[in-house]
């Protein structure tokens, strides 16, 4: 190749470079708007006057800044009622399938016990159910039971699931053996080698676990629509929902109410960012 | 063979059982026997407030000649095989992108996670006003460039797309976050390699990160088909399954026939079929899996 061609081909390749850089910074520019947008609308919507939401939803920008519309969702319905409901159930689901997920995937990753292998399959096979065909059979379980338009309903259906014994029961796979055994030589019992070598190794996937499960409950809808009736068990996603079904309606209230409902979450998401993130990329672990 | 297992290895069962037994039970009673309950509900006719009485597979038989329960898999259909391609695509696009050195990265992702953790009630509130015929963002922008606008949610025709389009907002961060640890984990020895040798990008994304993303691009497949034949909440609240069930989905419909109509037992043969049709297409992409997936 001689010089000059060879000076082309380089100077080719700086155009194709600062050009493909281009591009790249324009989809992600449109990308990242085609995100931010809408949220903008929504904060937008959320400070306009009644009268104004009722006539134009064009301009984001409201005319005055209604910040009464964030109390006024309060007094319309019973919404802390409804943050408070949410907040219990998501808390209790956290908590219970956090203990009894982990528990048992102790037992399935380290214990011997006749018929483990056939139970862990049936555990397998229910990741593939889709849940609604076990929402029938429960929802005629808690009719008997007595648990419909009961928080309960929806905590019991929220912890059990075969999600999490799965994700924990592979990762403590991965942890060696070695550092039980010392356990072992220090006398530990099964439980002592459980909450104090496993589970403190085992944060990360306890915070995937703990991460899955929030968003998972937090946003819950179907499940919340078939087993709850009354007002004032309502979960917030019900809440909005209803707010939104009105004939009329008040779309400055309901984006008020939906940026509510997100807030804590959105707040969560910004100082912990990391472990959602990498909590949601180890949710993907490979079995 | 010893007859009497020694006492460490009782204790080990003894152990097991208690560290299974919370979530055991909890398991059994509200998932393993409920798949089976469901499965045996199908052949009957439950009114709910009237005893069941068993009638074969008649459930069945009216699924097959039901024209509703057709458009509702169809219409499914069309959502998981619109959307999951779609969504996978972008999400492996961005994930290549936001996987190099680069100013504003962590703005980026923070940006499309935020979709994320909202539930899909909210995002589906949050772009109702955009889809309004008359005063809606996405029609003002159309307006500027001449076009009349589009019937988004209100037409037979663009409803579905409305939704699918929603659908895969809401859920690409999540893909892409999978998709950056997977590209994590390819050795960067492959890249200096193709590089030694002159690869070009788009061998080096043809012939490197395809392939030694595939497990992570199969996993995703797999869950997010699974996830989008289950989509209700962003339907229900968008479109509440119209116009003239242009989005009336199979969940939707299983919801519609069990808590609305009281039809037990035909909901449950439904919910049969929507399992069995995810699990045909599990195995499917199992077997097929074999040709493309790299261990």
């Amino acid at each position: 190749m001689s010089k000059d061609a060879h000076m082309r081909n380089i100077e080719g390749y700086r155009i194709a470079r600062v050009i493909s850089r281009i591009v790249i910074a324009l989809v992600l520019a449109l990308v990242a708007a085609s995100i931010l947008v809408p949220m903008f609308w929504t904060v937008g919507i959320s400070l306009k006057s009644s009268s104004e939401a009722l006539k134009d939803l064009s301009n984001p920008i409201p005319k005055g800044l209604h910040f009464e519309n964030y109390l006024s969702v309060f007094k319309t319905i019973p919404f802390l009622r409804y943050f408070l409901n949410t907040i219990g159930i998501s808390a209790a689901c956290c908590a219970g399938t956090l203990i009894t997920s982990s528990m048992a995937a102790y037992a399935f990753a380290r214990l011997k016990f006749p018929g483990r292998d056939v139970l862990f399959l049936v555990y397998l096979g229910t990741l593939m159910v889709p849940r609604q065909v076990t929402l029938i059979p429960n929802f005629i379980l808690f009719r008997v039971a007595g648990l419909i338009d009961s928080p309960l309903a929806l905590i019991l259906t929220g912890i059990f699931t075969a999600y999490g014994t799965f994700l924990l029961r592979q990762f403590f796979l991965g942890i060696p053996r070695e550092l039980e055994e010392a356990g072992i030589i220090d006398g530990f019992g099964y439980g002592r080698r459980f909450t104090q070598i496993i589970l403190p190794l085992s944060k990360p996937a306890l915070t995937t676990l703990f991460i899955v499960t929030l968003l998972n409950i937090w946003n819950e809808y179907l499940y919340a629509l078939v087993f709850i009736n009354s007002d004032s068990k309502r979960t917030l996603t019900l809440g909005l929902a209803i707010l939104r079904g009105d004939f009329d309606v008040q779309w400055n209230l309901v984006m008020a109410a939906t940026l509510l409902a997100v807030l804590p979450l959105l707040i969560a998401y910004f100082f912990l960012q990391r472990f959602f993130v990498e909590g949601i990329a180890l949710s993907g672990i490979k079995g | 063979m010893k007859r009497s297992r020694s006492l460490a290895q009782k204790r080990e069962v003894a152990a097991a059982f208690v560290f299974l037994a919370p979530n055991l039970i909890g398991f059994l009673a509200l998932t393993a026997i409920p798949v089976l309950a469901s499965f045996v509900l199908s052949f009957f006719d439950w009114k709910l407030l009237a005893p069941p009485h068993f009638i074969g597979l008649a459930n069945f038989k009216e699924l097959f000649s039901d024209p509703l329960f057709w458009k509702s898999t169809v219409n499914t259909a069309f959502f998981v095989f619109v959307k999951v391609p779609l969504t996978v695509i972008i999400a492996l696009v961005l994930a290549i992108i936001l996987n190099r050195k680069m100013l504003g990265r962590d703005l980026f992702r923070t940006i499309l996670f935020l979709p994320v953790i909202c539930s899909s009630v909210s995002v589906a509130l949050i772009w109702q006003p955009l889809f309004d015929q008359s005063s809606g963002l996405l029609n003002q922008i159309l307006h500027f460039f001449g076009s009349k606008g589009l019937p988004w949610l209100t037409s037979t025709f663009w409803a579905m797309p409305s939704v699918i389009g929603v659908a895969i907002w809401k859920e690409v961060g999540y893909v892409m976050v999978i998709f950056i640890a997977g590209l994590q984990g390819i050795s960067k020895t492959y890249y200096e390699a193709a590089r030694v040798d002159g690869a070009n990008a788009f061998q080096e994304f043809f012939k490197i990160t395809l392939p030694l993303i595939s497990p992570t691009t199969f996993f995703v497949l797999v869950t997010s088909i699974i996830g989008a034949f289950q989509v209700f909440d962003l339907t229900s609240v968008l479109t509440q399954g119209g116009p003239g069930n242009a989005t009336n989905t199979l969940v939707m419909y299983i919801f519609q026939s069990a808590f609305r109509n009281f039809r037990m037992g035909y909901a449950s043969a439904m919910a049969m079929a929507l399992f069995l049709l995810i699990l045909a297409l599990t195995v499917v992409q199992n077997q097929s899996s074999k040709r493309w997936v790299q261990e």
